[in-house]
């Protein structure tokens, strides 16, 4: 077994893992290692051939791989070591890393600081239980984006789209131009999960009926899928008798979520924030074992690629920093959701620096405001779940911090008389 | 396969089946086994709990209570020798009440009479101390340290590849569909041809009173039962180390919590009697009454680590017990029919019994080049590091991992190819890629680029699990009409 040293070792080569070597590099590490277990960098945006890619960070509407690929030039003039095809099967508490390829056979790396780049896996139909048959013809989106666009197949004729996420919304469009006929996306939420823009640009442009409230409660077909019963769904998201509707179909889409990929993380003891299903983790990215970081959607699931490499960034450089001194920035706050807030992160921050907040609302709202644990308060014309808001805490706010925990939380906006 | 002629027909690839047409092996006889779908173990084989009882529940007397133990005594060396995944476990079956607790005498008196090993009474204080995951309803326990749990898939299609390479033959995608008897022999009509055989063996699982009535023997049918399971993600795997069962309330063995041999949990099953042989739908009622019951056995079962529901069906019969038997009407058929549980445990010992009944018609000879042992599989992520490092250095192709959650690499995705995988679900079965909890999400395209490789059929002809399980209806851009594809 051969054994190789690192100062950081990168776990994933896609746009979070890209962006935190970079920084890594960046902020003075001599040695930093990419693991990647495809044959390229670049992870999923690969696959991600529509445009929509860079608009915060270039102010530029790229294809996926388009903006993959200037992180990937960048790596490659850099002295970045990158292992493709490499597959990691442990991480260790004190930063070994087990990987593996056809090349160099098994490794055994051992890393001054590790950043989680695995990136997130879609949810499956095993994992809703929608009831039915086991036909061939059930996927996910992404499985099916994959098949169409980098493996040249179609997987069939007429689908329907389980879930309304960005994936799904995207393959309602590519299947629509690859000539095939999308009957329905169904959506059991009273919104659309997914971008805003990605309804309009995707469904309404191509005519392709959004079905809210709604949801599958039958797979039929012995061998090819046949057909779904869909039905609309109560408060308590129940199927409603007597509203089911048979849709014939031979394909059907699943988008509906993605499960950031943390079995690695596990085994190295990171503990995990149950509900962003990804590590807890301070203002420096950092995880609860020590010198392991993590960011992009192996930490929460995004919606725009920008902010995950603006986040890995934040990993990478910190990772290199606390290589060079560990007693860095230890966070003394600790930061919470509140009302009408699913998550923020990180979920811990030094008052004595500057602190950037990643968060997500629970339901869609017009005109409120976000309270930033009393010490300012954000106006926002609409917040939706689907759109991550950032919230900057400069250094001047938080000197105002009088406690060791702030709170975020929605507020329905009162409106001044007169 | 046109007029052959073979000394025993076995129909039906199931674990009766192949455990028939393995016996069958041992002795000088050209055998075949007729199979409908694309591999064996596709039927009640595949969807069932994996579980090789201990033989307290049945009945003495009964078939079941014959063929359970003895079949359950075969396990450990019969999966030794063909390099199979079991576990023996062992069984708790839980009284939640004083009532149940009184039932558990008879269920003790009942296993010491069928021969059950080891088995014996544990108050509620050592039943939580051994399994700290039970309720505190938790009044006894029945402890059958002999139970255990079988992955029962790849256990035929072992036991199919030992027969294979001891000269039985096996025929796929061939569905019997009517036989004759002229006194010697039968004519089998399949929809690719008909063959002769002296003896037929009906291990047909559903369909076994369509067979036997194929000869005018209607003296059993089949009740199709079906049961919905729910696997569970490997994080929920080791919540309970022997399989808990309930005290039986009804004709079922109630519904269970079972640790899997893969490392899995699984919960069910269902017992619904059904009106059609082919209703493998699972049910939002099936899944809720599944939750209630583990819920009230095991504390910290979480039903959100669900990873894939299914359900298989008992091909009961009418009897109410398992129909070993030369037919009545047609001696050289010989029945291993009526397969409700026990069914997987008593195979083993199904298949000795069925081949003592042959000789009782025939005289056997033992070949004397029998090998018994298969060839051993390597189960990649099963291996140390060091054990690992070793393997890519022999083999590049371990060096590259095709399922990432099972760590399942290209060299056992091609050796299940070549020990007879044909379909996604046959590789599934065999080498596990797919069957983790992204179900296959990122494996599958790599999984039908192996197969379309390695059997030279294009990606569209790959399919799930024969028949028209295609994934791929066409190459993209094949759908548009020539103007759209240029624009
Ligand atoms: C939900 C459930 C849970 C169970 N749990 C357990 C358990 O934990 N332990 C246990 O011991 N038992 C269990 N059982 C019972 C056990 O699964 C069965 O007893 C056993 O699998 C039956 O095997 P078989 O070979 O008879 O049938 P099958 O596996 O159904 O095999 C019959 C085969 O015959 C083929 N066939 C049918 N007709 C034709 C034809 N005309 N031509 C060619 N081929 C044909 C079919 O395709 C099939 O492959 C369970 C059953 C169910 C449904």
């Amino acid at each position: 077994m051969k054994t190789i040293k690192t100062d950081i070792a990168v776990i994933g080569g896609g746009p979070a893992g890209l962006a935190a070597a970079l920084a890594a590099k960046e902020q003075g590490a001599a040695l930093v290692t990419i693991l990647e277990r495809n044959e390229e960098l670049g992870g999923i945006l690969q696959q991600c051939i529509h445009h929509g890619f860079g608009l915060h960070r270039y102010s530029q509407e790229l294809t996926g791989p388009e903006y993959a690929q200037r992180f990937i030039d960048e790596v490659e003039t850099s002295d970045i070591d990158v292992h493709l095809e490499t597959m990691v099967l442990e991480i260790t508490q004190d930063r070994v890393v087990y990987a593996m390829n056809a090349k160099d056979g098994m490794m055994r790396i051992e890393a001054g600081a590790v950043v989680l780049g695995m990136g997130c896996r879609e949810r499956t139909r095993g994992a809703l239980r929608i009831p039915g048959h086991r036909p061939a013809g059930v996927l996910t989106a992404g499985a099916a984006q994959r098949f169409v666009n980098i493996d040249g197949y179609i997987p069939g004729k007429e689908a329907v789209i389980l879930g309304s996420g960005d994936i799904g919304l995207i393959m309602a469009r590519r299947f629509t131009l690859e000539g095939a006929q999308v009957n329905a996306v169904v959506e059991i939420m009273p919104y659309a999960a997914g971008l805003t823009r990605n309804v309009v640009q995707c469904l309404d442009d191509f005519g392709i009926p959004l079905k809210l409230r709604s949801t599958v409660v039958h797979i039929h077909g012995q061998e090819r899928l046949e057909g779904v019963t869909i039905a609309e769904v109560d408060d308590s998201w129940n199927p409603v008798a007597g509203t089911e509707q048979y849709v014939p179909c031979d394909t059907l889409l699943l988008s509906v979520g993605l499960i950031p990929e943390n079995e690695l993380s596990l085994q190295a003891g990171v503990e995990m924030d149950a509900v962003t299903g990804g590590p807890l983790v301070d203002h420096r990215m950092m995880t609860t074992v020590a010198g392991v970081f993590a960011c992009g959607n192996v930490l929460h699931v995004h919606d725009v690629v920008d902010y995950v490499s603006e986040e890995a960034e934040v990993a990478g450089s910190a990772a290199s920093a606390w290589l060079q001194s560990e007693k860095t920035q230890v966070p003394d706050v600790t930061v919470k959701a509140g009302e009408g807030v699913r998550y923020v992160l990180p979920q811990s921050i030094d008052s004595r620096g500057e602190a950037k907040l990643f968060l997500r609302v629970t339901q869609p709202q017009e005109n409120v405001v976000l309270d930033i644990g009393g010490l300012f308060q954000l106006k926002q014309r609409v917040v939706r779940p689907s759109e991550m808001i950032q919230v900057k805490l400069s250094r001047k706010i938080l000197e105002k911090l009088d406690s060791n925990a702030i709170t975020i939380s929605v507020a329905q906006e009162v409106k001044a008389v007169g | 396969m046109q007029n052959r002629h073979f000394d025993v027909a076995v129909i039906g690839g199931g674990i009766v089946g192949t455990a028939v047409v393995r016996e069958l092996s041992r002795y000088t006889l050209r055998s075949v086994l007729i199979e409908k779908e694309a591999e064996v173990g596709w039927g009640t084989t595949k969807a069932n709990s994996g579980i090789v009882h201990a033989g307290f529940h049945d009945k003495p007397g009964t078939n079941k209570a014959k063929y359970c133990v003895p079949g359950n005594a075969l396990y450990p060396a019969l999966c030794q020798e063909l390099d199979v995944n079991f576990r023996q476990n062992g069984i708790f079956m839980v009284a939640r009440t004083d009532e149940e607790a009184e039932l558990l005498h008879t269920y003790l008196e009942q296993g010491r009479e069928n021969g059950v090993p080891g088995i014996r009474l544990v108050n509620a204080e050592e039943a939580v101390a051994l399994e700290p995951n039970l309720t505190k309803d938790t009044k006894a326990a029945l402890d059958a340290p002999s139970g255990g749990v079988v992955a029962p898939f790849e256990l035929a299609t072992a036991l199919m590849e030992n027969a294979e390479d001891n000269g039985a033959e096996l025929l796929t995608e061939t569905r019997v569909e009517d036989i004759a008897w002229d006194g010697t022999s039968f004519t089998i009509q399949t929809n690719r041809g008909s063959v002769t055989a002296s003896h037929i063996i009906n291990a047909a699982g559903l369909f076994a009173d369509r067979i036997a009535a194929m000869v005018d023997d209607t003296s059993f049918s089949i009740v199709p039962r079906k049961g919905e399971e729910y696997l569970m993600d490997k994080a929920m795997g080791d919540i309970v180390e022997r399989t808990i069962f309930p005290v039986p309330t009804g004709w079922t063995k109630g519904v269970l919590v079972i640790p899997t041999v893969d490392g899995n949990l699984m919960i069910g099953p269902t017992g619904e009697t059904i009106e059609r042989r082919d209703d493998m739908a699972t049910t939002a009622e099936g899944f809720a009454q599944v939750y209630q019951n583990v819920k009230t056995l095991v504390e910290g079962i979480d039903p959100s680590k669900v990873i894939a529901p299914f359900a298989g069906i008992r091909a009961a019969s009418d009897r109410g017990d398992f129909v070993i038997e030369p037919s009545s009407v047609c001696p050289a058929m010989i029945h291993a029919a009526g397969m409700e549980s026990p069914g997987l445990t008593a195979a083993p010992a199904i298949a000795l019994d069925v081949v003592r009944m042959l000789q009782d018609q025939v005289a056997l000879t033992k070949k004397p080049d029998f090998r018994p042992r298969r060839r051993p599989v390597v189960r990649f992520h099963q291996l140390s590091r060091e054990e690992q490092a070793g393997l890519i250095e022999q083999d590049a192709r371990y060096g590259r991992i095709v399922c990432r959650c099972e760590t399942v690499t290209e060299a056992e995705v091609i050796d299940a190819v070549k020990r007879g995988g044909r379909t996604i679900d046959g590789i599934k079965f065999r080498v596990r890629a797919g069957a983790g909890r992204c179900q296959g999400g990122f494996c599958m395209p790599l999984v039908m680029k192996i197969l379309s490789r390695e059997l030279g059929i294009p990606m569209q002809e790959v399919s799930k699990r024969g028949g028209e399980t295609y994934q791929l209806k066409a190459a993209a851009k094949q759908f548009l009409t020539v103007e759209e594809a240029v624009q």
